[in-house]
């Protein structure tokens, strides 16, 4: 029963590993909802800049990213404690692909909400905020779910700039004892733990949205 | 009759609307007196629906003159597509509301709130004030027992009623109908023509239809207007036109419509 004495390490490791996911989804949601709102209704600036933002975090590796803000920026004088980084890269990583998506679900409401608002002489915050916003934000639900346990998984990188997350708590175990099977065995069923509990939040989110008989269409539909 | 001493509330002069190499409406003249009520029928892609929403701003148009109430659509240093600003465009449509043949309800409001949400949001009316119009027309419409409902939970006739009630509830001088009953289950039609008929007797509103109802037409319309290709062939009172149509292609489409 060696294995025993690994947990309190590692639910240290879980810990942290936890709250740089949950801080990242938090500031990440902020950054794909205006990414994401600026492309559908920013003029040509702000869309063009949200574009560059979304198309330069997605198109290149987040472990690179991590290195760069890590390493690179000090250089150039600009530097955060090693958990701010790691929270700061992953919340722009969810901002980008979290972006698509409310860009996705925005333009999927229908031509006709538009232009009822617009007989209703809506202005375009208003349409916006009241008619396409409510909406989409129903439909963007699954989609959001599916990011979030992407990032608890991908979150294991920031081991490698020195945050002793659950993956580092788990190498440093390892490291000492060599129970490879053991060590890894306990941190995949940590992070599988982990990530059922979000999935139960993302869902229960989803179904207060859905709430009543305004969206009678079934989940994931 | 009186109206032709009044000055046209909407006129349309020489309007041409293309989508791309496709002209919807050529040379386009078109009055219409305050108070009265057009309907404007014809064969499907003769340009009566594209009427209203130019009418709306929901659709440009690229040549000619349209005003409404002494307002003209384009301004003199207007760009965009409708060559006048978002706050001009405002202005003309707080003059006009719209019933669309998909209803277009809001699905994350109730009918309460469908009704209530622009005259507070746009009109800054207090809500209390604003609740008390919305129940008064959803009253006249008769679902003031619906207010609570979602809209998923009306029937089509129902939830046009509701549509019916929201526009109004911006007090529009002029209310134009694309459509209103042809996406209806047969037996659903006849509840939403009665509130129509109920407002043909305000004596205010200028009402605008665009039907396929051709009986409906005859007994709430002051003027018929048959489209083909983009232009009025054809107007005159009901009685004119349905029973003694002059032009040939009136005759072959009322003779394909009324059977």
């Amino acid at each position: 029963m060696e294995w025993v004495s690994y947990l309190p390490s590692l639910a240290r490791g879980a810990l942290v590993t936890a709250s740089i996911t949950l801080a990242a989804i938090a500031v990440g949601a902020v950054l794909a909802f205006a990414a994401g709102i600026a492309r559908v209704e920013g003029g040509r600036v702000l869309s063009t800049v949200a574009l560059c933002y979304t198309e330069i975090f997605r198109g290149t590796s987040l472990l690179v990213q991590l290195f760069w803000f890590y390493y690179a920026l000090p250089l150039v004088g600009v530097s955060f404690e090693p958990v701010e980084t790691g929270i700061l890269v992953l919340a722009l990583h969810v901002g980008a692909y979290g972006s698509e998506i409310v860009r996705g679900a925005l333009s999927s409401v229908s031509v006709q909400q538009h232009e009822a608002a617009r007989a209703l002489n809506f202005g375009r915050m208003q349409t916006l905020f009241r008619i396409s916003l409510p909406q989409a934000i129903v439909e963007m639900m699954p989609a959001f779910g599916n990011l979030a346990i992407e990032t608890l998984k991908l979150s294991s990188l920031v081991s490698l700039i020195s945050i002793a997350d659950l993956t580092f708590r788990a190498q440093s175990i390892r490291n000492l004892t060599l129970d490879s099977a053991g060590v890894y065995s306990l941190t995949l069923v940590g992070y599988f733990a982990m990530s059922l509990v979000l999935m139960a939040l993302m869902r229960l989110i989803e179904r207060a949205l859905r709430r009543g008989p305004a969206f009678p269409r079934a989940a994931h539909s | 009759m009186t109206q032709a001493v009044k000055p046209p509330l909407i006129q349309f002069t020489n309007v041409a609307k293309r989508f791309g190499a496709l002209t919807v409406l050529d040379d386009f003249n078109f009055e219409v007196a305050p108070g009265e009520k057009v309907t404007l029928i014809g064969p499907s892609g003769s340009g009566k629906s594209t009427v209203l929403r130019i009418l709306m701003t929901l659709e440009p148009f690229q040549e000619g003159q349209l005003s409404l109430a002494g307002m003209s659509y384009h301004e003199p240093n207007g760009t965009g597509p409708f060559k006048a600003s978002e706050r001009h465009l405002r202005q003309i449509r707080s003059h006009v509301g719209m019933v669309f043949q998909s209803f277009n309800l809001f699905p994350h409001m109730t009918v309460l709130r469908n009704v209530v949400e622009a005259p507070a949001r746009v009109l800054g009316l207090p809500r209390g004030e604003a609740e008390c119009r919305a129940i008064d027309l959803l009253a006249m419409v008769g679902l003031a027992d619906k207010k609570d409902h979602y809209p998923s939970q009306l029937s089509g006739g129902q939830q046009q009623r509701v549509a019916i009630a929201r526009a109004l509830a911006m007090r529009p001088r002029v209310l134009l109908f694309d459509e209103p009953t042809s996406a209806l289950d047969p037996q659903l039609v006849g509840e939403v023509l009665s509130v129509i008929r109920g407002l043909a007797h305000e004596h205010d509103l200028t009402m605008l239809l665009v039907t396929h109802e051709m009986r409906f037409a005859r007994e709430v319309s002051d003027r018929v207007c048959f489209f083909d290709k983009g232009r009025i062939c054809e107007q005159g009172a009901p009685e004119a036109i349905f029973t003694a149509p002059e032009h040939p292609r009136t005759r072959e489409f009322l003779a394909s419509v009324l059977r």
